[in-house]
């Protein structure tokens, strides 16, 4: 098969299960209203699948610190810090997630998805094992075939198998990445962080915890799992995004080890690319101090996600296992999760459709992203338009 | 307990039944993902099985050379005899 046929190959897959002139993987944004509201075509669409939890992307100071940046530095760094330097906002920022956490330093990525490839293919090489859980997100995959460490997978959330794959590595445990999630991105539900720190220590291995989902969401000042456990002590490089809870783009890590500034020599994915624009990297600072003060905003996030998790759960639809911003319907084909994806957009509410093999165990999810800037009335709408929907789907 | 590729292979054809139509045979020739239409997913998950089975650690850069049954038994042969 030519390298074009291959694509063909997937074009043919797509046509066979897509429904004709709707781009479901691409969706045509004409404009955004607002946090939570913008216009498909002549549609009004209320966003439930952005990762905007905090609902900041509107946010008056972010737009401001963004726009005085442009004004000031430009809207581009147009190089990598390594060979352009590193603007005092990129510096700022990486000592405000450092005094965030209280952590020794910090480091900041272009994106997150970079985030975890640098800090992986960084910290783990050939002849040291990295151990992923299975439901990992993709970026922790690729960063792990970059690094050219063995990889091995443990069981979603399973300690006691994460535990054995421990155990047969014998001394190689102690040149071993472990990296959790702490809230996983398909299913919405959290790491068990206590037993995976126990597990850790008492075979030396190392710790990465990515906080991509639950910054901003868990703990009092929104540290994620971290803080909501109590463990941040347990934990060796905490790394996230800043293109859900943070409203921009981007991706950092931070440590209490002092060698992680180390990676910012050795790190491909850090030193091959631009840094974030100026205007990122202020909206980011403006929004790390909303996200740090945001209690009302987390009580909020949490209001809306237990109002409709409890309502779904009602009407029957199988979901993740636990309330969350993420709420997984958890369908048993694609075609069933194709009409209820259509079923909401057509009643004006837009989700993520996943398909195998993307989702888990051959499953097909939509899943809803709720957001501290969704109203009662909002949840309370897309609950009918569920219930409504669920005599079809599951006819 | 005997590792020979022999009981390997036996015992690996009886996981892979699990993956596959009961009207399928399997043997060492069998194409993992042509035949049986072990996809991408179900070869991760089918890995797993392997290494509890086999008590070792299969990672999954190794995989990337194994197309049938008798290289994924090969593999596990190998990783096995190393351990010994």
């Amino acid at each position: 098969m030519s390298l074009l046929d291959k694509l063909d190959a997937v074009a043919a897959a797509r046509k066979a299960l897509l429904p004709e002139g709707l781009d479901v993987f691409g969706m045509p944004i004409e404009e955004v209203y607002s946090a939570t509201e913008a216009r498909v075509g002549d549609r009004r669409i209320l966003f439930l699948g952005t990762n905007n939890y905090l609902g900041l992307t509107f946010a008056p100071e972010c737009l401001k610190a963004a726009h005085e940046a442009i004004d000031r530095e430009g809207t581009g760094t147009t190089g990598s810090r390594m060979a352009n330097g590193s603007y005092s906002g990129h510096r700022a920022l990486e000592r405000e997630f450092a005094d965030f956490y209280q952590c020794h330093s910090g480091i900041v990525f272009t994106t997150g998805y970079q985030a975890n490839l640098a800090m992986i293919s960084g910290l783990a090489g050939a002849g040291d094992v990295v151990l992923i859980d299975g439901d990992s997100h993709a970026s922790i995959y690729d960063g792990c075939r970059l690094s050219g460490a063995e990889i091995i997978r443990f069981r979603h959330n399973d300690v006691a198998d994460m535990e054995k794959r421990l155990r047969r590595l014998g001394e190689r445990s102690q040149s071993t990445l472990i990296v959790a999630e702490g809230i996983y991105s398909m299913l919405g539900d959290q790491a068990p962080l206590a037993e995976i720190v126990r597990v850790k220590n008492a075979y030396n291995s190392i710790l990465l915890l990515d906080e991509a989902h639950s910054l901003g969401v868990l703990g009092k000042t929104g540290q994620g799992l971290v803080e909501e456990t109590g463990l941040i002590d347990g934990v060796d490089f905490i790394t996230g995004t800043f293109s859900k809870s943070l409203g921009s783009i981007g991706g950092y890590c931070v440590s209490n080890h002092p060698q992680l500034d180390q990676l910012r020599y050795i790190s491909r994915p850090y030193i091959f690319t631009a840094s974030p624009s100026p205007a990122t990297i202020a909206s980011t600072r403006a929004a790390l101090k909303l996200l740090r003060d945001g209690t009302e905003l987390r009580r909020q996030l949490w209001q809306n996600s237990r109002q409709l998790y409890a309502r779904l759960d009602a009407l029957g639809y199988q979901l993740g296992p636990q309330p969350g911003p993420v709420i997984a319907n958890i369908l048993d084909s694609p075609q069933q999760a194709l009409m209820l994806w259509k079923g909401l957009l057509d009643h004006g509410i837009y989700v993520n459709l996943i398909l195998p093999p993307a989702a888990p165990e051959g499953k097909a999810l939509v899943r809803c992203s709720v957001s501290a800037a969704h109203t009662s009335e909002q949840m309370d709408y897309v609950g009918n338009v569920f219930a409504e929907l669920r005599a079809s789907i599951f006819q | 307990m005997a590792t020979d590729y022999s009981d390997i292979l036996s015992r690996l054809c009886f996981h892979l039944k699990q993956f596959s139509s009961p009207d399928v045979v399997i043997a060492p020739e069998t194409d993992l993902i042509n035949e049986l239409a072990i996809d991408s997913v179900k070869l991760l998950n089918l890995v797993m099985e392997i290494e509890d089975e086999f008590d070792i650690s299969v990672p999954l850069n190794a995989l990337a050379d194994v197309q049938t049954v008798h290289d994924l038994a090969n593999l596990i042969h190998h990783i096995k005899s190393a351990k010994q």
